[in-house]
């Protein structure tokens, strides 16, 4: 009874991302492949446009992340036309960054990511969502995740023009400066985004580690895997999003390299495979060796549990708190277990919240000096932000004109690539025994990936990942015999 | 995609009080000028929007021709100098596209001409002729 | 309860920040859900296709599509959609012009791919190089892929379309109030922008400092200069694309101190956005050499990217192509 289940997503039918599971006559799982199924092309077309305008055209290869990719693409201009912006201009940008990854992050914890926690992995689908999520913590709650989100967004706005797809990013600098007046109205949000930071914190903590079953989950083998990791780290190696090396460190958590961003070619290569769109990226010095763990295979991981696995702790002291008692509840640093990303974000949820107020409160950031004028020849730059789904580098080369005649960019989502592809089929394996499939059980293996918070339209330069499934099993002659529909 | 003789299509605007009058005279004297040239009569050269341009490519032409008064002649003063700078920009923003810029030509033809516009409707479409059509992808 | 109006939702090729847009309606989205049947919407809702496949044609009141149209699934799925709803409704500028990922339109599949797999920079491969395939033999059975396609469609052209929500995305203002036009029947004539109908400039706190004949000696772009916030744009040499651009969006770019790039698309009667832009430019320029002219447009090095960043999918031209006569 060799059976195939395709697992599909009904947003866009098969524009999205697909998990097909193989089963062998046992009804066990053979191999399950985790296929992204679109590509657009944005490198190519960035040839020919003027480089002052990547910053809002890269901006649309997500409309989830688009200030990652506006940020990365505006620090690959400081370096093409090599200029460096005054200090104002950088705390500007780093702080519309923080407020960022923190209304970002938040939003997968309690829209996203959450719900399978928080309601619990094999609740019935109808519950397993943000509603859901209200129902358990309380309307006023559900509320306050609504007000926060819209407060931060505004800010964002007003800085930025634009929430989804903003422009304030120029090479040298930023378009618009923060008034005494508007660094007042936010000090008063960062006061509440610390306070909604630990209150995500604690909820984590009743909800999910105060729940024997999901620790255990947590900890399982099926979620777990020994790779390397990597992040962007300030100069003690703590977790930075704005700016720093890039560090790696080995599957017992030992330094291998510490770079920065502009040798990043000599670090990373990526590999392609046939069955999908997306690239896998991998360590360079220790080659592609295929879908596999360990200390041998040049698989790496990015976002929040590879960031704080790679690095020596959160320069705020909140989070510097949680993040010991993280590694103290887990057993010590590195952390393998893929659902650890959960309590990883939360620890940065407040870090970011934390270095909000930080910002906000610099007496600088109200500088007016906030641009730096180019003067230089532009030619060749390269940027990296820490996205709220891991390193993001954006690499341009350019003619005397500032006309980009190359572009090169290794995105978030597709430096974990590999590693979900992995996970997706190790809790397949682990979850499917004897032919017996049910939504819990997808649901499961689901959240191996969902876990990571892939962004598709960035692995791909296409489209975003928070997407339901569809489920189809067909019989040994590939006749469907059966359909399972779950939300994203 | 075989093509015995190639007959390039090409659409001509040209202002109402000069070259039209010109190609008029062209066509009176029988000073046969190509007939792959066909006009389009505007008021002015000012009043070639390039949507116009964009458009005669886009239904088949394979080469444009802009005319109008010399500098300094334009009976609304200044709709040849817009000309002029629509030419220049949409010469830059063809190649663009893929499209060989030759395919775009402006030419300042007075109405005591004749001579001229048989000249450039002759030379544009021979140089149309050797740069080739412009056809629909897709198409063998 | 059964008198109110379906509603659907759906997504093509989207970067997902119409979904985002949706969400930003906040509070809003409450009344929206209290006033109609939300009877598809996939990213937040458990309806399947199939249920849209059984409902009676015209049986759903307006159809909401973002995104733009590059695989077959897609069309499909707008073609369903079509049949089935009394209103189409294209929702942002990727499903009204083609967007920003339209510039893909420049280039065609062997050259993306090409890029992508075999000579990126970072890319490596040995001696075979994987390049993704529609239908791939594993050792395990077939996998299979989407076609790739060689161009980037808007959704009008691929289904009739009744109204369009323009923007990248598109404002909440916007969006709530067309939900309300819609809802209380008040629309305009088929085929209307549900925005403004004058220029961005009307509308922008600016507009004062804009002379009345507009003339420019030089252009600038935007990294060399500081720019005047209290000033107008234009005026100060950086390419707005105001007076071309449809009003709407409460002028976001130039409360952000950066100019309008139209992604609110042309006026009403404008059919080809690059083209009119391309012609206002033509109309500033106070130069009447050529060498003059030369010099300022230096400043204007993309055409394409500037006056096309949005709607170059509407253009039909890039699908044309240069045939070289043999000998
Ligand atoms: S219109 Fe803009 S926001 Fe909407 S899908 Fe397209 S690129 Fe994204
Ligand atoms: S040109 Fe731009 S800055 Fe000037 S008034 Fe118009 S929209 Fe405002
Ligand atoms: S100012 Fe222009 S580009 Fe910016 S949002 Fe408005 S219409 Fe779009
Ligand atoms: S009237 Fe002939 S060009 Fe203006």
């Amino acid at each position: 009874m060799a059976k195939q289940i395709v697992v599909n997503p009904i947003t866009r039918l098969e524009g999205h991302g697909k998990i097909s599971i193989f089963l062998d006559d046992k009804g066990d799982v053979s191999r399950a492949y985790f296929q992204i199924p679109e590509l657009r092309g944005f490198e190519n077309f960035l040839v020919g446009r003027q480089a002052e305008d990547a910053p809002q055209i890269t901006s649309r290869i997500c409309g989830v992340c688009p200030t990652a990719h506006h940020t990365a693409a505006t620090k690959a201009l400081d370096d093409l036309f090599k200029v460096d912006p005054p200090e104002t201009a950088k705390k500007i940008r780093e702080l519309i960054y923080t407020i960022f990854m923190l209304e970002d992050h938040s939003l997968h914890l309690f829209f996203l990511g959450g719900p399978d926690f928080v309601v619990g992995p094999t609740a019935p689908k109808a519950e397993r969502n943000i509603l859901g999520v209200i129902q358990k913590v309380g309307l006023d709650i559900g509320k306050r995740v609504i007000a926060m989100r819209k407060d931060l967004r505004g800010i964002i706005t007003e800085l930025g023009g634009k929430v989804i797809h903003p422009v304030f990013g120029l090479p040298g600098g930023v378009a618009k400066g923060v008034t005494e007046e508007a660094r007042d109205r936010f000090k008063e949000v960062a006061d509440r985004g610390v306070e909604f930071a630990l209150f995500c914190e604690e909820l984590l903590e009743d909800v999910v580690l105060g729940n024997e079953d999901y620790v255990k989950m947590i900890t399982s083998d099926a979620y777990t895997h020994r790779t390397y990791y990597m992040g962007l780290m300030d100069s003690k190696d703590r977790v930075n999003f704005y700016e720093g090396k890039i560090r790696v460190v080995d599957p017992s958590g030992n330094q291998v390299e510490r770079f920065p961003v502009e040798q990043y070619q000599e670090y990373i290569a990526e590999h392609s495979e046939p069955w999908t769109y997306v690239k896998f990226p991998y360590l360079k010095k220790l080659g592609w060796k295929g879908f596999v763990d360990g200390e041998e295979s040049g698989i790496y991981s990015v976002a929040p549990l590879a960031r704080l696995n790679a690095s020596e702790g959160m320069a705020t002291p909140k989070a510097q708190e949680l993040y010991e008692k993280f590694y103290e509840t887990l057993g010590g640093r590195p952390v393998h277990h893929t659902l650890a990303n959960h309590w990883a974000r939360v620890v940065e949820i407040v870090y970011a919240a934390e270095r909000f107020h930080e910002l906000i409160n610099d007496p600088e950031i109200i500088g007016t000096d906030i641009r730096t004028i180019p003067t230089e020849t532009p030619k060749e730059g390269i940027g990296v932000v820490e996205a709220p789904r891991g390193v993001l580098i954006h690499h341009y080369k350019s003619d005397e004109q500032g006309i980009l005649t190359g572009a090169n960019l290794l995105v978030a989502t597709q430096h974990n690539s590999a590693r979900i592809a992995m996970s997706v089929d190790k809790a397949a394996r682990a979850m499917i025994k004897g032919g017996v499939v049910d939504d819990g059980i997808l649901n499961q293996v689901e959240m191996a990936f969902r876990a990571y918070d892939p962004c598709h339209a960035c692995a791909t330069h296409s489209l975003p990942g928070h997407m339901p499934l569809k489920i189809r099993i067909f019989d040994q002659n590939r006749s469907l015999i059966r359909e399972i529909r779950r939300d994203g | 995609m075989k093509l015995e003789v190639f007959e390039p299509r090409i659409v001509a605007f040209v202002c109402n009080w000069c070259t039209y009058i010109a190609a008029d005279a062209a066509g009176v004297a029988r000073a046969r000028y190509a007939s792959n040239v066909r006009l389009i009569r505007t008021m002015c050269s000012g009043r070639i929007d390039p949507q116009f341009i964009m458009s005669a490519f886009e239904k088949g032409a394979d080469g444009v021709l802009m005319c109008g008064c010399h500098p300094g002649d334009c009976h609304y003063r200044e709709g040849n100098y817009k000309a002029l700078r629509r030419y220049i920009l949409l010469k830059r923003l063809l190649p663009q596209l893929g499209i060989n810029e030759d395919r775009l030509r402006l030419e300042w033809i007075s109405a005591s001409e004749p001579e001229k516009f048989r000249r450039v409707a002759d030379d544009i479409t021979e140089q149309i002729r050797q740069i080739g059509p412009l056809i629909e992808n897709g198409g063998e | 309860m059964a008198d109110k109006p379906k509603v659907a939702f759906y997504w093509c090729a989207s970067c997902g920040g119409c979904e985002e847009a949706v969400v930003d309606l906040a509070e809003e989205i409450l009344d929206v859900v209290e006033a109609v049947d939300i009877v598809f919407w996939p990213v937040a809702l458990d309806f399947k296709v199939e249920d849209v496949e059984a409902m009676e044609d015209g049986s759903i009141a307006v159809s909401f599509i973002n995104g733009a149209v590059r695989l077959s699934e897609q069309e499909e799925m707008a073609h369903l959609l079509r049949q089935k709803s009394q209103l189409v409704i294209a929702f942002g500028s990727c499903s009204h012009l083609g967007g920003v990922p339209g510039l893909a339109n420049l280039w065609d599949k062997a050259s993306i791919f090409d890029y992508y797999y075999v000579s990126g920079p970072t890319v490596e491969h040995g001696e075979n190089i994987e390049v993704p395939e529609v239908k791939i033999e594993v050792p395990e059975g077939t996998l299979e892929l989407p076609e790739f396609w060689d161009e980037v469609k808007s959704l009008d052209q691929v289904v009739k379309v009744d109204y369009y929500l323009p923007g990248c995305p598109p404002t909440v203002k916007i969006v709530s109030n067309a939900i309300k036009a819609i809802l209380s029947g008040d629309l305009p004539p088929p085929g209307s922008v549900l925005a403004g109908t004058r220029a961005l400039c009307y509308e922008c706190p600016l507009n004062d400092s804009k002379p009345e004949k507009l003339l420019v000696k030089e252009i600038k772009r935007v990294h060399e200069v500081e720019i005047d916030p209290e000033t107008c744009l234009l005026a100060q040499g950086l390419l707005c694309l105001g007076p071309v651009t449809r009003g709407g969006c409460e002028s976001l770019c130039i409360e952000g101190h950066m100019p309008c790039t139209g992604c609110f698309g042309p006026l009403d009667e404008v059919l080809d956005q690059g083209a009119k832009g391309l012609s206002f430019l033509s109309s500033i320029i106070d130069a009447d050499e050529e060498e003059e002219i030369l010099q300022i447009l230096d400043k204007v090095p993309d055409p394409v990217g500037v006056f096309y960043r949005y709607s170059l999918p509407r253009l039909s031209l890039t699908s044309k192509k240069e045939v070289k006569l043999g000998g």
